[in-house]
């Protein structure tokens, strides 16, 4: 590293792996990981989540899990509460369909409606 | 650049979950390691590795609820943990989402704390010096430039010498190894030397019993503080620097040498370090001689000498390690000019008190509910620290003292507890700064007994070289310990006051010098303990064996016969279920029979 502009770059790079630790970011996505969302298939769900995030770099956004929500099933379920905005529960959410709620609710801010179970 | 952007191309995932398990010595000794060990295995065995991370951090502060844990983004506070929990926390929290309530640490009600964020302890606390521990794993140094490190060490090389010495003096930072004397006054006299070698060293040989701030900063932010010697270094017109750190501190060690490494293989430490300026910095490590925290017998040690002292002046800022100009700092003081720099000496000196600028790490130890390491803007009170960050003292025992500045301080009544904890302050009240540490006493603490062990920790470690230090410790060491066995007259506690006045005066170092405070500071405030002694030949707290006796009570004795049966002398008889007696020729006040009892029918009289 030779100028301040190096160490800034490295600076911007580590910041987006350590955003997490900054506490719930102002997107916050609940993957519902009860018995019946883990055999419905919500990890492959919660790694495409990760994975598309990831791929976008968008650091802005807590991912967290929570227990059965009651409608085993719909299960795989996600929930995306945007800040200041009601939380919307989406059903059925495979990698799939979960790549489509980053691309189309987190990023564009249009809600995916074929999806959704409530809001 | 850029071969360092390069070699970078596999960059950190981004990741839902980070846990952050505290890695400091205290928590690795209470096995944080086993813990960290089970958590892995489990994330594993579950297929989290690519959403979970686990690191290691520097210590929190809490230390006596250690291993912990925090799980960010909640920033949930699991403490006491055992492998068995840990993998609780991973099925439980990381998989499912539940947070395990049982692990949450509690609040003096007993209340769980639901985050770091909002948890008592750190709450009266502005961590300037410890800014990093607890926040950023510090054997990875891109997670050290995140959080705006060796961006301070650009911005000095941007500014001449005498405007980065001009805003360290401005902070009003003053060393926090001791003596407290101003950072950036002594950085100026070295730098109005000429010489065609200068040097920095890094003091990391904290020896005061009871104080861990420097260990703690190194192993938890190592680069801080090899950023604040860099920036020294220029400041001073040195190019290379040392850290002096006691072999006793191995892990402290080996994450000062990892961070090193990796300053250097991204070249902010070597030749050229952002085309302007080239320093670098080598371990020397210190066998534990608690003379070589101070200057002159540090720089011998590292010439390869005998660590002894000598005579200043010249000061090291003149003529230091090998003759040429030298600057010593210490840990703490050189973690804080980073941030010092980073944001301005107005920023720190808006911290503190008017002559003590910015804030101090102080170590809780001794009979206090949360030991461990904190840190407070000075003009804190005594009171606020013991009470309200270190949770008063445990057991419902009365507060009875403190022992500020560990064994050249003095100690702090209770009636003082609404002292300003500040250089100026301190000093009034008999005590010192120091580094830092505060050994809370409670009242089954015997005064003349604490003095004296002070006493013996400095005639151990008096380096021998100039007489008062050698024979004057030696021979208070004596009347005391004659004292604490019941055969002290009046006129040993007068020759007592003679010679420390005479050491204080003589000595050559501030070991020396400083060495009668506690003896002083407790005839100044417990005088009436000593008299206690000397003339009653009792001792109030009952710790003094030789002025103490065991007694059963007949009438709370069952005659279970535990006490007999524990007692290494046979000191105890008596028939079963019939009150036992002590034979006082034979006991030999171990205590151990007032610790078994379940009947409470021992006394201590």
């Amino acid at each position: 590293m030779k100028t301040l502009e190096d160490l800034k770059r490295i600076r911007e790079e580590a910041l987006k792996a350590m955003k997490v630790r900054e506490g719930e970011q102002g997107t916050k996505i609940t993957v519902a990981m009860g018995t019946c969302g883990i055999a419905a298939g919500a990890r492959e769900t919660m790694s495409a989540l990760l994975d598309e995030l990831n791929k976008r770099g968008i650091t802005d956004v807590t991912v967290t899990q929570t227990g059965c929500k009651g409608l085993c099933e719909q299960e795989p379920m996600i929930e995306v509460t945007r800040a200041g905005e009601a939380a919307v529960t989406y059903g059925h959410v495979d990698a799939e369909r979960a790549r489509r709620i980053v691309a189309e609710h987190i990023v564009n801010g249009n809600l995916v409606g074929e999806y959704i179970v409530s809001k | 650049m850029s071969e360092v952007a390069q070699e970078k191309q596999d960059l950190p995932a981004i990741e839902r979950c980070h846990v952050l398990i505290c890695a400091g010595a205290a928590c690795v000794a209470s096995g944080a390691m086993e813990v960290e060990a089970a958590m892995k295995s489990k994330i594993s065995a579950l297929n989290l590795e690519a959403e979970v991370s686990l690191f290691d951090t520097g210590c929190v502060g809490t230390c006596d609820l250690g291993p912990v844990v925090i799980v960010y983004p909640e920033g949930t506070f699991y403490v006491k943990l055992k492998p068995a929990d840990a993998e609780e926390i991973v099925t439980e929290h990381l998989l499912k989402g539940r947070v395990v309530q049982r692990l949450l640490s509690k609040d003096a009600d007993h209340v769980e704390v639901p985050s770091i964020f909002e948890h008592p302890f750190f709450a009266k606390q502005k961590r300037i010096a410890l800014r990093n521990l607890g926040v950023i794993n510090p054997e990875s140094i891109d997670e050290y430039i995140a959080v705006g490190g060796y961006a301070s060490l650009g911005k000095v090389l941007e500014m001449t010498q005498d405007e980065v010495i001009k805003l360290v003096l401005d902070s009003g930072l003053r060393g926090r190894g001791g003596a407290g004397f101003p950072t950036g006054r002594k950085w100026a006299f070295a730098k109005a030397v000429e010489a065609d070698q200068k040097y920095v060293i890094i003091n990391g040989d904290e020896g005061d019993p009871g104080a861990f701030m420097d260990r703690s900063v190194l192993e938890g932010d190592p680069h801080s503080v090899i950023e604040g010697l860099a920036i020294a270094g220029y400041a001073i017109g040195a190019t290379q620097g040392y850290a002096y750190v006691r072999a006793e501190y191995p892990l402290a060690i080996k994450r000062l040498q990892i961070a090193i490494d990796q300053a250097r293989e991204y070249g902010l430490l070597g030749k050229g370090i952002f085309g302007k300026f080239d320093f670098d910095l080598e371990i020397r490590k210190g066998a534990g001689a608690f003379v070589c925290g101070e200057e002159t017998a540090l720089m011998r040690s590292i010439e390869g000498m005998r660590g002894q002292p000598r005579p200043k002046p010249p000061f090291p800022a003149v003529s230091g390690l090998w003759g040429k100009p030298t600057i010593i700092n210490n840990v703490e003081t050189l973690a804080n000019v980073p941030a010092i720099i980073q944001n301005g000496p107005f920023w720190y000196s808006s911290f503190g008190t008017e002559t003590s600028k910015g804030t101090k790490v102080f170590a809780l130890a001794g009979n206090i509910n949360n030991t461990g390491l904190i840190e407070v803007p000075f003009g804190t009170t005594l009171r606020e620290v013991v009470f309200e960050i270190g949770g008063g003292i445990p057991n419902g025992k009365e507060f009875k003292a403190v022992q500020a500045g560990g064994p050249s301080g003095g100690c702090i009544p209770a009636s003082l507890l609404d002292i300003p904890l500040d250089y100026e302050s301190l000093q009034k009240a008999g005590a010192i700064v120091g580094s830092g540490g505060l050994i809370v006493m409670d009242s089954d603490t015997c005064m003349v007994d604490v003095a004296r062990f002070f006493l013996e920790f400095t005639v151990d470690e008096s380096c021998g070289q100039c007489t008062p230090c050698r024979e004057g410790t030696k021979r208070m060491l004596e009347i005391l310990t004659k004292i604490t066995k019941g055969r002290g007259t009046l006129e040993d506690i007068t020759k007592l006051e003679t010679l420390a006045k005479a050491i204080t005066q003589t000595s050559l170092c501030q070991l020396g010098i400083t060495a009668p405070n506690p003896v002083l500071s407790t005839l100044r405030y417990f005088r009436d303990e000593y008299l206690a002694h000397v003339v009653d030949k009792t001792c109030p707290a009952k710790v003094c064996r030789e002025l103490i006796t065991f007694d059963i009570l007949p009438d709370k004795c069952t005659g279970c016969t535990i006490c007999a049966r524990n007692c290494p002398t046979h000191a105890i008889s008596g028939e079963r279920k019939q009150a036992h007696v002590i034979d006082q020729s034979a006991c030999i006040k171990c205590g151990e029979c007032l610790v078994r009892c379940k009947f409470d029918a021992v006394v201590k009289v």
